[in-house]
């Protein structure tokens, strides 16, 4: 990757300080009644202490249900998509309510899954699997089918076959808009697993992620960790995007226009 | 590169490519080629030109079989066997190249790899692949540049790429539709002569599609200047200038006549059209 600039390491850094020192000084001002409302920096690292276990455990368990909705999002729209460009049919007919539903809020379907599959993991799964499906399908199929015409006739003039045209040229012609869709289902994705944890989350078994706890946290009114479930799920979508982005840089840098570099 | 791949770059026969009053429409469109006769010899360099809407490009897809003929028969006959085929048959189009307006080159793929494309459609054994996309490269001078993404190459440059990927497979008919259009003039007129540099090691049949009459004269041996609405082949100009040519051939009055002559025949062919057109 290129390599970072001092002062592209340095002035976010800075930003960052100057936040925190502001933060501060808001606490620091507000009067004794109105301190529990923005709890200091430093209670946010001691909740990080304190409720260090029961975080850790809810973030893995919110790692693992949106780890599970994305993969599985990935693989399933991968494969939808391959059907939909294969055949303008069924592209027809099945477009639109994929378009559809990629509008539709897919937390309002939380309770009725939570009958069907019970609270916990599998719920969880389930909503960000639904979150990060739709952009993906749409965004790999769009891809599928832009492939420049002139590549399909040479294609057919070199008489390559269905399965070559589709590993050859399609495929590897969609992988800008497949990253598209996937960077926005990898943020989309640790966010669906905590909303859809908070919804359908529950103690029983693995303990719940960091929606449960959030829930959980609020109701003792411990709010310093609330502000600590935020900066894990934070970090835990950082990761995501960082992922994804790294992949995308891999397959892409050498010959995508998007990661042209003055040195070549 | 090794004299045994030139040996096989160059040993096929080149085929015949016959057009009998074809005509060629687009489903209940009107007529784009009209009672379209010509017989093209083995080793004709054949230049296509005329105004827009003449149905030059038309006539290349229908050789290389991406469109069928309307009406008429389009017969290719490989000179060795004696061999006649239907348009319809496509095993003697196996040995076909087409060379788009645009490089058209897989952007994920190094040049070599672009080169390659047409072997490993048809899993060529490796060694095999390798020598002959070598010997590809070396034809257009990319020797070099092997491992460049296209991205990495001027627009001269991935045109090479282009002819190259065309050449690969020895083809025996070579269809190019306006490749050095986008290019500037120097880039051009050395393209060109690479071409016939290239046709001196291997033998295609060419059909070339051009708006320039320069270019026309300086690398065919026949133009064929088509009108338009509906394409018709209006008139047929026989080039004796001697291969090879050279730079010094653009020096040549002979050159100069004949870039003369067909200006003039196709503006005599457009300003009727412009005339017809006013109210």
């Amino acid at each position: 990757m290129p390599r970072p600039k001092l002062t592209s390491i340095l002035l976010p850094a800075l930003a960052g300080a100057l936040f925190i020192a502001i933060w501060h000084f808001i606490r620091v001002s507000l009067s004794d009644d109105f301190r529990f409302l923005l709890p200091a920096p430093t209670e946010v690292i001691a909740a990080f202490r304190e409720q260090g276990d029961e975080l850790w455990r809810a973030t893995l368990n919110t790692t693992a249900g949106a780890t599970l909705g994305f993969l599985t999002a990935v693989a399933v729209s991968f494969t939808l998509s391959l059907l939909l460009s294969l055949s303008p049919l069924v592209r027809v007919t099945f477009y639109p309510y994929l378009m559809l539903l990629q509008m539709t809020p897919i937390i309002v379907f939380a309770p009725i899954l939570v009958l069907w599959v019970g609270p916990g993991l599998k719920s969880v799964t389930i909503i960000t699997f639904l979150i990060c499906f739709f952009p993906l399908a749409v965004n790999t199929t769009q891809g599928l089918v832009s492939t420049d015409r002139n590549l399909v006739e040479l294609f057919q003039l070199y008489r390559a076959t269905k399965f070559q045209e589709i590993r050859r040229l399609r495929i590897p012609a969609a992988l800008p808009y497949f990253f598209t869709g996937l960077r926005i289902a990898a943020t989309l994705a640790p966010i669906g697993a905590l909303v859809g944890d908070y919804t359908a989350g529950s103690s029983a078994g693995d303990g719940g992620g960091l929606g449960f706890q959030t829930i959980i946290y609020s109701s003792q009114a411990k709010y310093p960790a609330l502000f600590a479930t935020a900066a894990a799920c934070c970090a835990l979508g950082f990761i995501f995007v960082a992922g994804v982005l790294s992949l995308s840089w891999f397959s892409l840098h050498k010959w995508h226009d998007s990661y042209e570099r003055a040195d070549t | 590169m090794s004299s045994a791949v030139t040996a096989n770059l160059s040993a096929k026969a080149s085929p015949a490519v016959e057009f009998r009053s074809v005509e060629k429409r687009y489903g209940q469109g009107p007529v784009i080629l009209d009672a379209f006769s010509l017989t093209a010899a083995p080793g004709d360099f054949i230049a296509l030109i005329g105004p827009s809407g003449c149905g030059k490009s038309t006539l290349l897809k229908l050789i290389a079989g991406l469109s069928p003929v309307t009406q008429g028969e389009l017969i290719f006959s490989t000179s060795s066997a004696q061999t006649q085929l239907a348009a319809t048959a496509s095993s003697n189009r196996d040995e076909l190249a087409y060379v788009f307006q645009e490089p058209t080159l897989l952007p994920w793929l190094t040049v070599a790899q672009n080169v390659a494309l047409p072997l490993d459609l048809r899993a060529t054994p490796a060694t095999e692949r390798n020598e002959l996309v070598q010997a590809a490269l070396a034809l257009v001078g990319l020797t070099p540049r092997t491992d460049y993404y296209p991205r990495q190459l001027s627009g001269g440059q991935k045109m090479r790429v282009s002819i190259a990927r065309a050449l690969v497979r020895s083809p025996q008919i070579l269809l190019l539709d306006e490749p050095f259009g986008a290019l500037d003039e120097m880039t051009r007129d050395h393209l060109n002569e690479e071409l016939l540099a290239i046709r001196e090691r291997q033998s295609w049949t060419a059909f070339f599609v051009t708006h320039s009459v320069a270019e026309a004269v300086f690398l065919a041996n026949r133009i064929i200047i088509m009108s338009a609405n509906p394409g018709r082949l209006h008139r047929e100009i026989r080039v004796d200038l001697p291969y090879p040519r050279t730079p010094a051939t653009r020096r040549d009055p002979a050159y100069h006549r004949l870039v003369d002559e067909v200006s003039q025949l196709l503006r005599s062919i457009e300003e009727p059209a412009t005339a017809s057109s006013a109210p």
